[in-house]
């Protein structure tokens, strides 16, 4: 690993200025699961390493009526911590509570889980099921994006230089609404998912009012299919209307071959745990009707 | 079976070496720092196969910082000779070609060239300074496609078969026609790594007086101080090894590759130079398994009797001959009493690394194919698979494919216990689940060793010897001596010496430690009571032979002196007491291990989960029951390993592509259940307490265990190694579910 050097700024304004640096390899520090892990490696090279954990906004948790919003570097423990969370978002719970293993956890947040861009992102599925809004910061002002359309390609955000990801923002349970996280691994812990499904549905008693899906490690990117949850609006609870989504799922994905598994494999997978991750979020979602 | 009584042995002490390891305390290679210490970093070959043209460290030696570049260049010129590493012969060349490149890289990772330098970030970054021209050549990963004639030649002008035996006993012919069943499968198993949880490292010191001090993690120091004097062609007597906790080697930690160069850069630079590997090093670099192919053949009358059998192997080495064939060879049958076999074995050569000893190297290859083909002939005859098993079980006096007679053994106890284990009748309990069971065998190995006892004026005993600790066996042997002395292991205090300070000890491998340098302290501690009793009768102005001792009471006549009362005397009754011996036991005494395995198989992902395993084994005598549990439990943990998930994943170009722990997959606590054991002792009367190696037969059953079980479940017979998710969805999907 080649000597860098570190900042450890305290406020917004503050960091997006040293990530603007002109001419400087700069990346920004969370939790430094994947950052540090790829140093070490060569896969990726910095001059200087900026840590965001010490700024307020970005280790804000809060539940309110507005929504939950988590910033983007509170790590995994906090969130499945709070009891108040676990009740209300139970999807984005399995998500955070697999990712590594419990020293992970400590340290690993949904920020650098997006900001890292890798297709196997096991957050990144749940966030888009359940339509969460990213909140950056940068050089131009504050935007907001679909988590959807933040990974671009494997490793590439769509952040531009300086800007930095500050929270992540998802709207208040409907009642009648349950989601799921599941991920195919040929382990039980530290694994990248061959296949991962996240689902989201609102029920209106026997029949789908709305509902989202996306995948893991099928695509370069996380993959919405739109076409899946659509698909199910107006449909009876049934499992008819389950295989028919988890059909289309499996047709949208695009996975390749390697050593986590060959592309024929992966699509069975894609239809397998998308049925399984829609069923699972029914049962929650009858809970809260 | 053993029935003696004993006051040590058989119980359960904690370790001597407890407080170290669970304090942090305890030394290992990467903790060794020294004065002016210098780190190396090696530069590894990006291609599985290619001629180095050229090398030029110019710009690396300007770099700031670095102190030392060395290559095979480095080495001294000397004529090529067959040299004995511990292995069998092998030539010089050879040797110091896996150490550092010597013309041509032979797989990817293959160590070209070192550097020593202040940090090692600089060291690192220097590495990469070194220009190495490489001419590409095609690469050839496994054994059927070396064999071929059109096959790229790994070693110019020698056939990438690099030797092949056959065993022959019997007829093989006339014992087919005889059977009425005939089974015979094709099977593949994939190169799998040890997987110790500590990179290998090393510390080299060459002294301004020309001796060379080395501090690494190894199985055997004296294998790493000789084979380090034979690549640097320097007397063994000027190589001096100390041995550092190790954590963890299974066979992977016998060969030498970081020292040779260390002790060079160290040569060049006038300082210590330490090196320490990564896990990719590891993976790429260091000796995993062979992976094989096999043909196993079988048949066997209506009413169960196995009439002949018939193995063809064929082993990847990696880059330079040795795949572990031969002991595949001598265990491929052994669990049976086949009147008629013939075993064919091939050492092949291919664009991998070079293959190390592995927990019964060679063994659980042979038994995934024999077993698999045992269980089918079972179902096809219909008879239960341990009746079939009992039905040919070898036995005392039964002779194997490959020569030797068994003395007693123990198969038909471990299959006894097995068929009698409360977990062979237990209800499955749900859909998609199945039952498997295996056996297997190691043959184990006796070999060198020495122990020394020092005798404390307060009755304990200071005991030095040789033999690195993995699995407790500072313990084990200390308890060995104990027994002897009649005093508590407590009061045995073990230390594991320097190639200076003990004699001649071989590895910590072949099951051998617990048998053979127990045995070395059982003599010495033999020889510190024959002293004693001189002492005594000193004393007690009697002869010597009118001492008698007995659990640790001297007495003649009415007089009395316990070990410890005797002890204090000694200063006064002619100085210390040292005994010592060394070995080189014969008595040697197989192991044979068994598996009753639980899975159920996802049918919708192919995925297996191991819901119940008991591990059976033949241990002789259990010196200490936990730690013979631990080697259980451990193999069977490799084993489901090498059954479920590891494999090297090669690209084409001969990339290890799952060069991390992350996706080379073994077993997590979390994918494991409760590994139940149950150990059987029949005592191998070839050792004074009875015991025989307990370290590896315990992984030769998991991987046709599991198979079975899967085949219970499914209906699919799984013929290659490892049983992944997709490897079971793929063959499920071809039988058609
Ligand atoms: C042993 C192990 C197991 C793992 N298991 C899993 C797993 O099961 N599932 C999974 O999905 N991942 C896993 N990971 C990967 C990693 O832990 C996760 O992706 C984690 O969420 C990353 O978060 P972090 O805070 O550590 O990110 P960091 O490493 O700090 O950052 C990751 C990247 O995002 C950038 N970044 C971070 N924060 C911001 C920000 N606010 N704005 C802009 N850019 C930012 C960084 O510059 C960097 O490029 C594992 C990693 C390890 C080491």
């Amino acid at each position: 690993m080649k000597w860098f050097d570190y900042e450890c700024p305290r406020t917004v304004e503050a960091a997006v200025g040293l990530l603007s640096a002109p001419g400087r390899k700069v990346r920004a520090l969370a939790g430094g699961t994947d950052l540090l892990v790829q140093l070490r490696a060569g896969r990726r090279e910095a001059d200087l390493v900026v840590d965001i954990k010490e700024i307020g906004e970005l280790n804000e948790l809060r539940l309110d009526s507005s929504g939950l919003t988590i910033g983007a570097a509170v790590p995994c423990y906090r969130i499945y911590n709070d009891p108040a969370i676990c009740r209300a978002y139970p999807g984005l719970i399995d998500a955070v509570s697999l990712i590594g293993g419990t020293q992970i956890q400590g340290r690993a947040s949904l920020g650098g889980n997006l900001a890292n861009a890798a297709p196997s992102a096991d957050a990144v599925p749940i966030l888009i099921a359940l339509g969460a809004q990213c909140l950056i910061a940068g050089p131009g002002g504050p935007r907001s994006l679909p988590v959807e359309d933040f990974c671009v390609a494997p490793g590439r955000n769509a952040l531009a230089p300086g800007e930095l990801l500050v929270s992540i923002h998802l709207a208040p349970p409907l009642p009648g609404s349950g989601a799921a996280y599941l991920r195919f691994i040929p382990r039980n812990e530290m694994d990248i998912a061959v296949v991962g499904a996240g689902a989201s549905v609102v029920l209106k008693g026997n029949v789908f009012a709305a509902a989202r899906i996306a995948l893991a490690s099928v695509a370069p990117v996380p993959l919405f299919v739109a076409d899946a949850g659509d698909s199910l609006i107006g449909k009876p609870v049934d499992e008819a209307s389950i295989n028919a989504a988890a059909e289309i799922a499996r047709a949208a994905a695009k996975p390749i071959t390697d050593m986590r598994g060959t592309a024929e494999y992966r699509r069975h997978l894609c239809g397998v745990m998308t049925r399984r991750a829609i069923a699972r979020a029914i049962a929650r979602g009858k809970e809260t009707n | 079976m053993s029935a003696k009584a004993y006051s040590v042995i058989g119980t359960r002490p904690i370790r001597h070496d407890g407080a170290d390891k669970v304090t942090g305390r305890a030394l290992y290679g990467a903790d060794f720092t020294a004065a002016g210490l210098l780190h190396g970093a090696i530069v590894r070959s990006p291609h599985a196969h290619a001629r180095i043209k050229s090398i030029d460290t110019t710009r690396a030696l300007a770099f700031p910082g670095v102190k030392a570049v060395v290559t095979s260049a480095d080495f001294p010129e000397t004529a090529e000779r067959m040299v004995d590493l511990g292995e069998g012969d092998t030539p010089l060349s050879y040797a110091r070609g896996n150490v550092l490149a010597i013309d041509k890289v032979l797989y990817r990772g293959h160590a070209v060239a070192a550097v020593a330098a202040a940090s090692p970030h600089v060291a690192e970054e220097a590495a990469a300074l070194i220009d190495v021209v490489y001419e590409r050549l095609p690469c050839v990963l496994t054994a059927p496609e070396a064999m071929l004639e059109s096959a790229p030649q790994l070693h110019d002008g020698k056939s990438n078969l690099a030797s092949q035996f056959q065993h022959v006993l019997g007829d093989a012919a006339k014992g087919f026609a005889e059977a009425d069943v005939v089974v015979e499968r094709e099977f593949n198993t994939a190169t799998v790594h040890q997987g110790y949880i500590e990179p290998h490292n090393a510390t080299a010191l060459w002294n301004n007086d020309g001796r060379v001090h080395v501090w690494c993690s190894t199985q055997g120091s004296f294998v790493v101080r000789d084979c380090t004097a034979l690549i640097l062609d320097i007397p063994v007597s000027r190589v001096k090894v100390t041995p550092m906790e190790i954590g963890g080697g299974f066979g992977g930690k016998i060969p030498v590759y970081l020292e040779p160069v260390a002790a060079l850069l160290s040569k060049k630079s006038g300082r210590p130079v330490k090196i320490v590997m990564t896990r990719k090093d590891c993976f790429e670099a260091t000796g995993p398994t062979p992976g094989s192919f096999m043909r196993v053949k079988i048949g066997a009358t209506k009413d169960g009797r196995i009439t002949a059998a018939q193995a063809y192997l064929a082993f990847e080495a990696g880059a330079y001959p040795g795949a572990m064939v031969g002991p595949a060879g001598m265990t491929v049958f052994a669990p049976y009493d086949i009147p008629n076999a013939v075993v064919d074995g091939f050492d092949v050569v291919v664009n991998k690394p070079s293959t190390a000893a592995y927990r019964a190297p060679g063994a659980p290859n042979a038994a995934f194919a024999t077993e698999s083909v045992i269980d089918e002939l079972a179902q096809k005859l219909g008879i239960d698979p341990i009746e079939f098993r009992l039905k040919n079980a070898a036995k005392e006096g039964t002779r194997r494919v490959d020569g030797p007679k068994f003395r007693r053994i123990g198969c038909v106890e471990v299959l006894e216990a097995m068929k009698n284990h409360p977990h062979y009748s237990a209800p499955l309990g749900g859909p998609n689940r199945g039952r498997g069971v295996a056996v297997g065998f190691w043959f184990n190995v006796g070999l060198q060793s020495s122990a020394t006892l020092n005798v404390n004026a307060d009755g304990t005993v200071n005991l030095v010897e040789g033999s690195t600790d993995i699995g407790g066996t500072r313990t084990s042997i200390a308890m060995q001596a104990a027994e002897v002395l009649g005093i508590p292991v407590a009061d045995v205090n073990p230390s594991v010496a320097d190639t200076d300070s003990v004699g001649f000890t071989a590895v910590t491998g072949g099951s051998r430690t617990t048998f053979a340098t127990g045995w070395a302290a059982y003599e010495a501690a033999q020889d510190v009571v024959r002293q004693m009793k001189q002492r005594a009768a000193k004393l007690w102005e009697v002869e010597a032979a009118a001492v008698s001792f007995d659990s640790g009471v001297f007495t003649s006549g009415g007089r009395k002196l316990t070990f410890k009362e005797l002890a204090d005397q000694l200063p006064a009754t002619g100085g210390p007491v040292v005994g010592s011996a060394t070995v080189n036991p014969r008595g040697v005494g197989g192991s044979f291990a068994g598996n009753i395995v639980d899975v159920e198989v996802d049918p919708e992902t192919g995925k297996t989960t191991i819901l119940r395993f008991t591990a059976v084994q033949d241990v002789g005598k259990a010196i200490h029951p936990s730690y013979v549990e631990g080697q259980m439990q451990g193999g069977s943990v490799q084993g489901i390993g090498w059954a479920l998930n590891e494999e090297y994943f090669m690209g084409a170009d001969g990339t290890m592509m799952n060069s991390s722990f992350l996706d080379y997959r073994m077993p997590t606590a979390l994918d494991l259940p409760m590994i139940d054991t149950c150990i059987v002792e029949v005592a191998n009367p070839g050792h004074p307490f009875g015991v025989r190696g307990v370290g590896e037969a315990n992984i030769v059953p998991p991987t046709p265990a599991i198979a079975n079980a899967i085949e219970r479940a499914t209906g699919v017979r799984m013929t290659r190694l490892p049983m992944s998710p997709p490897t079971v969805m793929e063959a499920l999907w071809s039988a058609g579910n």
